[in-house]
């Protein structure tokens, strides 16, 4: 059984759609327009097994975030089928459900209950979480004296202690210093080893090549290319030195 | 789609998420939970002032009357309308993890009760300095105050839904809120509204509230058989209700927000 399937998935958005006030859906109604459907996806299956890493390349726009927001469970798809087996931990843009009023501790506890952890296993891993965060004695402070380094270590600390089935990292990785970057690099190659599947979204960068065995290349919400990511990865970066449209 | 991906606990997000509310309101304010005393201290005071020295209609234990529309009103109001904005605020949330919508605004009523209890207190209290004995009717009050946040919840969830595809239900809400003041026996009773509107009365469950704690309170007397159930089915109505229509709205939430 696949951890991760599509099935011909595809994600609409109504262009100018999104919340409006009240006379705004009644203009919508009176001028029956027919609103573009904009694809963010469009038709796109592939397969995630067990253990395996893949890297989701392309531009800006091309529907990484929204294949990613099918994978977490946070959208639904127009057609086809989205079928995860497993407990998955997203960081995407990380800290974002931090509290800027509370302590680093209070915002932890809020954080790792968001991702799912109970009281029993974040009191387990507590101390673990702080330790690798390396704010010591800040994480009684309340986070708006934080410096955003500081914010981006305890977030990541939270997530990579919350040991899911899949992992999902958005392009967080450029942040803290050369020293935790490669404490999170550690960390990930861990996960690599204890057979769990990571998804990692980018639209460039070498890291991807010693990360990851697979990529995936979406543009326009197309798969342009799905497979080992030496042969995918040059495709892309010649393809992404045109300009767009070209 | 079935929330799979979360497969957390329930309790213990609600919890955080109830604490993280509290916390940062009172975390701001030197005089913390002070403030939840004094605003129905003073409009109690405002209210007794106007309606006993100006029209002149004096009746016993006017304040304590005031405060049984007071505490359920406030609480009603608050929370609702926190809770209606609840989902829009808590994008962050929406959008970043796969939680289950439906504990944001249930969280944001539960937060809410917290600030309740300290009313409750205090009504409790206002009830005993004006010479009211503690009675066995007592034990009404936790079944109603219950069926009356089972209401809460059940409105919350169907308008903090309506509110991220049409942002006005926030404003919408307040303007009722500000209606309901005169619409609910707090500074009247009931005995002076007209019998052919009692029934409105009768199926609201903000003025059924506030009968049946009068009638507790005030009187020492058992909260008549027909408010209580009343209450019961409006509350309960409006739960499924709010979870039906929840569940519909809630896989848009995500595209809308």
């Amino acid at each position: 059984m696949s951890l991760i399937e599509f099935e011909r998935v595809s994600k609409t958005f109504k262009q100018g759609a999104g919340a409006k006030l009240l006379l705004g859906h009644v203009q919508d109604r009176l001028r029956r327009t027919e609103r573009n459907l904009f694809y963010a996806l469009r038709n796109v299956s592939f397969r995630v097994e067990k253990g395996e890493s893949l890297a989701v390349i392309g531009r800006n726009g091309a529907g990484k975030s929204t294949l990613l927001g099918l994978v977490a469970g946070l959208s639904d798809p127009n057609e086809g089928r989205v079928t995860v087996n497993g407990r998955v931990a997203a960081l995407l843009e990380l800290g974002s459900g931090f509290h800027w009023d509370l302590t680093g501790v209070e915002n932890l506890w809020l954080n790792a209950a968001l991702l799912g952890l109970t009281r029993k296993r974040t009191e387990e891993i507590f101390d673990s979480i702080v330790e690798f965060s390396g704010i010591s004695d800040f994480i009684f402070q309340p986070l708006r004296t934080y410096s955003t380094g500081m914010v981006m270590r305890l977030a990541f600390a939270i997530a990579v202690h919350v040991d899911p089935d899949i992992l999902i990292i958005d392009e967080v990785l450029a942040v803290g210093d050369a020293a935790f970057y490669t404490k999170c690099l550690d960390k990930i190659m861990e996960f690599r080893h204890a057979g769990k599947t990571l998804l990692f979204v980018s639209h460039s960068g070498a890291m991807l090549t010693t990360l990851c065995d697979r990529a995936l290349w979406l543009d326009q919400g197309q798969v342009m290319a799905d497979g080992l990511i030496a042969d995918v990865a040059p495709l892309y970066e010649g393809h992404a030195a045109t300009p767009v449209g070209a | 789609m079935k929330n799979r991906a979360w497969g957390g606990d329930y309790f213990f997000l609600l919890s955080n998420l109830m604490q993280k509310d509290f916390k940062i309101r009172y975390r701001n304010m030197s005089l913390g939970v002070f403030w939840s005393l004094l605003n129905p201290l003073v409009t109690m005071g405002v209210l007794t002032f106007v309606v006993t020295q100006i029209f002149k209609s004096p009746q016993p234990n006017y304040p304590v009357r005031i405060l049984c529309g007071l505490v359920p009103f406030n609480f009603f109001s608050f929370a609702w309308g926190v809770g209606t904005n609840s989902i829009v605020d808590g994008s962050a949330f929406v959008k970043r993890v796969a939680i289950p919508r439906e504990i944001i605004p249930i969280a944001s009523v539960f937060s809410n009760c917290l600030h309740m209890f300290i009313q409750i207190g205090l009504l409790l209290f206002m009830t005993l300095v004006f010479g009211n004995p503690v009675n066995l009717n007592w034990f009404w009050l936790p079944l109603i105050w219950g069926l009356f946040i089972v209401f809460v919840c059940g409105l919350t969830l169907i308008t903090s839904a309506l509110n991220v595809f049409v942002r006005d239900v926030r404003y919408l809400v307040e303007s009722f809120n500000a209606v309901l003041f005169w619409l609910v026996p707090i500074f009247y009773g009931f005995e002076i509204v007209p019998e052919r509107y009692r029934p409105i009365y009768d199926f609201n469950p903000v003025s059924a509230m506030v009968f049946a704690l009068r009638r507790i309170l005030v009187e020492g007397g058992t909260p008549s058989f027909s408010t209580i159930r009343n209450l019961a089915f409006v509350s309960f109505s409006a739960l499924i209700v709010g979870f039906i229509v929840f569940r519909q709205l809630r896989r848009k939430f995500y595209d809308y927000l």
